[in-house]
C-alpha cells in the first residue's frame, strides 16, 4: 500500500527551523507560546499566520519587533476566522489568475479560548462552515489571560478568576467547560483534535494532518499558562500531562466523524491530583471535588463509547 | 462616447466593480445595498466575473475578510449599509490604520432605533473619522465612475487606504437612471492591476497588524493622517485623468449657480439633484440661490471649500443626521469651523432633513431660502432652543 503521506509517519522527525524564535515576552514556562512553537514547526515554512488579539500577539509583536519568520497578520480579537477566509480566498483567486506563483500555502489561524469560544465563534463557524481551507488552532489557556485572568466559556468549572473570584456566594467559574471540539466537528470538517505540548509528538502528529486534509481543520491545544493557574512556571508540562492522565482533558481526534482516541491514561488519575497544586482551585472544598470527579467521569465515558473504547 | 443604458443604480454599482476588476468580494446583505451583492454574486456564479465571493455570516467579518484579502494582496470591494456599516465599525479603523485600499459602495440609510429602512445620512456619520476617504454621489453615473476611481485612488501607492462612496437608500440605490458604462478595455486603460507594496507570502514573510507602544502610536497614527490629507492631491489628479480619458470631469467641491449670489446651500449626495431644482424654480421668481455640493467629504476639501464661499454671507447647511446631542449636525461643525477659522465673516443655519426616508421637496429648500434670506443668523420659531432646525417634525 502507498502512504497516503509520509508526513502523518515520520511524525518523530522535528524540523530543527524556528518560526516563533526567541526574545518574545511570554512569562516563563508558558505552555501557549511552546504549543505554537510546535505548531508551527509542523505547518513548515509555507504557512501563512492568522492571530487573534490576546497573550500570544501581544507578547510577539510590539512595532517594530516581531516574534515570527512567517507571514503574520493580526486584525482584531473576534474575526481571526474572518481574516483567514480573506486570506485564503485571495491566494486562491491569486493563483487562479497565475499572479501568484501556485504553491500549497498553510492558512494557519490561531486564537486563544476566548477569542476562539466566546467573542470568536460566530466568525469562527462561518469560516468552518464555508469550508475554507485553513486550520484553526484554540490555544485554551482556560481564561482571558493577556487582560488579566478572566473567566471564559472555557474556564473550567470552580475555577478562580478575577470575574468569577470565589466568596461567600460563588464557588469561582459556576458553569462547566464548553464543548468548543464538539462545537467545531458539528460542522461537519474533516478534521477536528485535541492536543496538549505535554504530548509533543501526539501534537505534531495531530497538526501534520490537520494540514494534508482539504477543508477546515479545528485543533484545540489545552496549554498551561503558570501566570492564571497559579502554579510554578517550571511545572507546566507537568500540569498539562496531570490534565490529560486525570481525564480532564482527554486527547482524541474526529477524523470525518469518527471518533478516536489517541492516548488512553487509563486507569486515571484522581482528579484531585490535577486540582490540588493550583492556586486557582485553591479555594475548592471536598464536596465540589468530587462533583468534579463525577463530571470528569462521566465525560470520559461517553468519550470512551464515541472512540469504540472498552 | 458609449451609449446610455437605463439601468437601476445598484447593478450599475455591481457592473463598475466588475469592470474595476476585483478580484475578492466578501459581503453581507442588507436593505438597501442588497441588489448589489446580489447581482456581483450572479456575475461570480455566470463565470463574468472572474473573482472569489465569500458569503460571509456577518458585515463585521465581511469587512474582516476584505483586510484579510487585502492582505493577501486581492484588488477586493465589499457594500453595505446602515446597521452593516456600524458592525464593521471597529474594523473600519483597522483597515484603515493598516492601509488595505479597500473598497466599498455604503448604501446610505438611517440607524435603528426605531427601525428604518429608508435612506439617510446616519450611518455614515457615525463612521466619518475611521480614517476613509468618503465620496458622495449625486447620481448613478457618479456611483459608476465613483467606483472606478476609487481604486485607483485607494491603490495608489501614495494614499494606500480604504475608499468609501456613498449613495443614498432607496432614492439613489433603486433609482433607474439613464447610464454610460466605459468599456472594459477602456477602464483597464485606466486603471492598472493591483500591485501591492506588502503581501503576506511566505517568499517574503512581513508581520501585519502589530501592536505599538506609546513611543511609536502618535507616530504611525500621524503618518496615516498626512496619508489621508495627501490623497486629496491624487484624488483631484485621478478625477482629472478620468476627465480626460472618459470625458466626466469630476471635482472634490462642485458648485452650481454660485456666481450670481451670495446665499447658497451646502450638502452631501442625491439630495443636490433636488437642490438644484429647487433653485432653477427660485430663478423662476426671480430669487438667485446657489449650491455647493461635496463630492468629496474625508479628507475635508478645506480649500475648495473655501475658495467655493468666497464672497458668499448666507449658507444654508443640509444635512441628513440627528447630531446626537452635538451643538449641531456633523456637516455644519466642520464647515463652521472652518469658516472661523479662516476668520470668514458668513452666517451659517444648520437645517436637518429628510431623516428615516422622509421626502424632501424642493419647496422645502425655498422655505429655507426664503427664512436664511430674512432672518440672517436670527433663532428661527423651529429652532427655540437648539441651534439647528429640523424640516418637518409635526405635534
Ligand atoms: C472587541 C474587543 N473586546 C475586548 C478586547 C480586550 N481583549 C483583548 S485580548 C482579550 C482576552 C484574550 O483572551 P483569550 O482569547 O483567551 O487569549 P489569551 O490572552 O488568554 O491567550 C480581551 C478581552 C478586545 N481586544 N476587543
Ligand atoms: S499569561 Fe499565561 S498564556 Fe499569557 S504569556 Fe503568560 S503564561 Fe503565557
Amino acid at each position: 500500500m502507498m502512504l497516503p503521506s509520509i508526513d502523518i509517519y515520520a511524525a518523530n522527525t522535528v524540523s530543527r527551523e524556528e518560526f516563533a524564535v526567541s526574545g518574545h515576552r511570554a512569562c516563563q514556562g508558558c505552555a501557549e507560546i511552546l504549543a505554537v512553537r510546535l505548531a508551527l514547526k509542523a505547518f513548515g515554512r509555507n504557512t501563512i499566520m492568522v492571530m487573534a488579539t490576546g497573550c500570544m500577539e501581544i507578547i510577539s509583536t510590539p512595532l517594530p519587533t516581531t516574534d515570527w519568520k512567517l507571514p503574520w497578520i493580526h486584525v482584531a480579537f473576534e474575526n481571526a476566522a474572518a481574516v483567514a477566509s480573506g486570506v485564503e480566498s485571495a491566494l486562491k483567486i491569486l493563483m487562479e489568475k497565475n499572479k501568484i506563483p501556485r504553491k500549497d500555502i498553510n492558512v494557519v489561524t490561531i486564537g486563544g479560548d476566548g477569542g476562539t469560544s466566546d467573542i470568536g465563534l460566530q466568525a469562527l463557524s462561518g469560516a468552518l462552515e464555508r469550508g475554507h481551507k485553513f486550520t484553526y488552532i484554540c490555544v485554551d489557556n482556560e481564561a482571558y489571560m493577556n487582560t488579566g485572568i478572566q473567566r471564559s466559556s472555557s474556564t473550567p468549572y470552580g475555577a478562580m478568576t478575577t470575574t468569577t473570584p470565589p466568596g461567600k456566594k460563588s464557588i469561582g467559574q459556576s458553569t462547566w467547560k464548553k464543548d468548543m471540539p464538539k462545537i467545531a466537528a458539528a460542522h461537519n470538517i474533516p478534521y477536528v483534535a485535541t492536543a496538549c505540548p505535554s504530548y509533543p509528538f501526539d501534537l505534531l502528529a495531530k497538526i501534520k494532518k490537520a494540514k494534508m486534509v482539504y477543508g477546515p481543520s479545528y485543533i484545540h491545544v489545552l496549554s498551561v499558562c503558570p501566570t492564571g493557574w497559579r502554579i510554578p512556571s517550571n511545572m507546566a508540562i507537568r500540569y498539562g500531562r496531570l490534565a490529560v492522565e486525570t481525564g480532564i482533558f482527554p486527547l482524541y481526534e474526529i477524523e470525518n466523524g469518527e471518533y478516536r482516541l489517541t492516548y488512553n491514561p487509563e486507569p486515571l488519575r484522581q482528579v484531585g491530583d490535577y486540582l490540588n497544586g493550583q492556586g486557582r482551585f485553591r479555594h475548592l472544598t471536598p464536596e465540589t471535588i468530587s462533583e468534579i470527579r463525577e463530571h470528569v467521569n462521566a465525560d470520559w465515558e461517553r468519550l470512551k463509547h464515541l472512540c469504540g473504547v472498552k | 462616447m458609449n451609449a446610455k443604458k437605463g439601468i437601476e443604480v445598484s447593478i450599475a454599482a455591481s457592473i463598475a466593480a466588475k469592470l474595476a476588476r476585483v478580484e475578492v468580494v466578501a459581503a453581507y446583505p442588507i436593505t438597501p445595498q442588497t441588489h448589489i451583492v446580489e447581482h456581483l454574486s450572479e456575475l461570480v456564479a455566470n463565470g463574468e466575473l472572474d473573482a472569489t465571493y465569500i458569503n460571509v455570516e456577518s458585515e463585521h467579518s465581511a469587512m474582516s475578510a476584505c483586510c484579510g484579502s487585502s492582505a493577501a494582496g486581492a484588488r477586493t470591494f465589499t457594500s453595505t449599509s446602515s446597521q452593516g456599516l456600524e458592525l464593521m465599525h471597529e474594523i473600519l479603523f483597522i483597515a484603515s490604520g493598516m492601509r488595505f485600499p479597500i473598497v466599498m459602495a455604503t448604501v446610505n440609510r438611517a440607524l435603528s432605533a426605531p427601525l428604518s429602512i429608508w435612506g439617510d445620512h446616519s450611518d455614515v456619520m457615525a463612521a466619518r473619522d475611521t480614517g476613509w476617504i468618503m465620496l458622495f454621489c449625486e447620481n448613478g453615473q457618479e456611483v459608476v465612475d465613483s467606483i472606478i476611481m476609487a481604486f485607483k485612488i485607494a491603490e495608489d501607492r501614495r494614499v494606500l487606504l480604504p475608499l468609501m462612496v456613498n449613495l443614498d437608500g432607496f432614492s439613489l440605490s433603486h433609482v433607474i437612471e439613464p447610464i454610460e458604462f466605459p468599456s472594459q478595455e477602456e477602464v483597464d486603460k485606466f486603471l492598472p492591476p493591483y500591485n501591492p507594496l506588502y503581501t503576506l507570502h511566505p517568499d517574503k514573510p512581513v508581520t501585519m497588524g502589530a501592536y505599538a507602544m506609546p513611543e511609536l502610536y502618535t507616530e504611525a497614527k500621524y503618518a496615516q493622517e498626512m496619508a489621508i490629507v495627501h490623497s486629496k492631491e491624487v484624488i483631484v489628479k485621478v478625477m482629472d485623468e478620468f476627465g480626460k480619458q472618459f470625458g466626466r470631469y469630476y471635482k472634490p467641491v462642485e458648485t452650481y449657480n454660485t456666481e450670481n449670489t451670495d446665499v447658497v446651500f451646502i450638502a452631501l449626495g442625491a439630495i443636490n439633484e433636488n437642490i438644484e431644482t429647487a433653485i432653477d424654480r427660485l430663478k423662476e421668481e426671480g430669487k438667485e440661490a446657489g449650491l455647493i455640493n461635496l463630492r468629496l467629504f474625508r479628507p475635508f476639501p478645506t480649500k475648495e471649500l473655501l475658495f467655493a464661499l468666497k464672497g458668499k454671507k448666507r449658507v444654508a447647511v443640509i444635512e441628513r443626521v440627528m447630531p446626537g446631542g452635538a451643538t449641531n449636525g456633523p456637516l455644519f461643525n466642520e464647515i463652521s469651523s472652518l469658516v472661523h477659522s479662516n476668520r470668514m465673516n458668513i452666517s451659517i443655519e444648520d437645517y436637518i432633513v429628510g431623516l428615516g426616508g422622509r421626502d424632501v421637496l424642493p419647496e422645502d429648500f425655498r422655505d429655507i431660502f426664503d427664512e436664511i434670506k430674512a432672518t440672517p443668523g436670527k433663532r428661527t420659531k423651529s429652532k427655540k432652543d437648539k441651534n439647528f432646525s429640523v424640516i418637518g417634525v409635526r405635534g
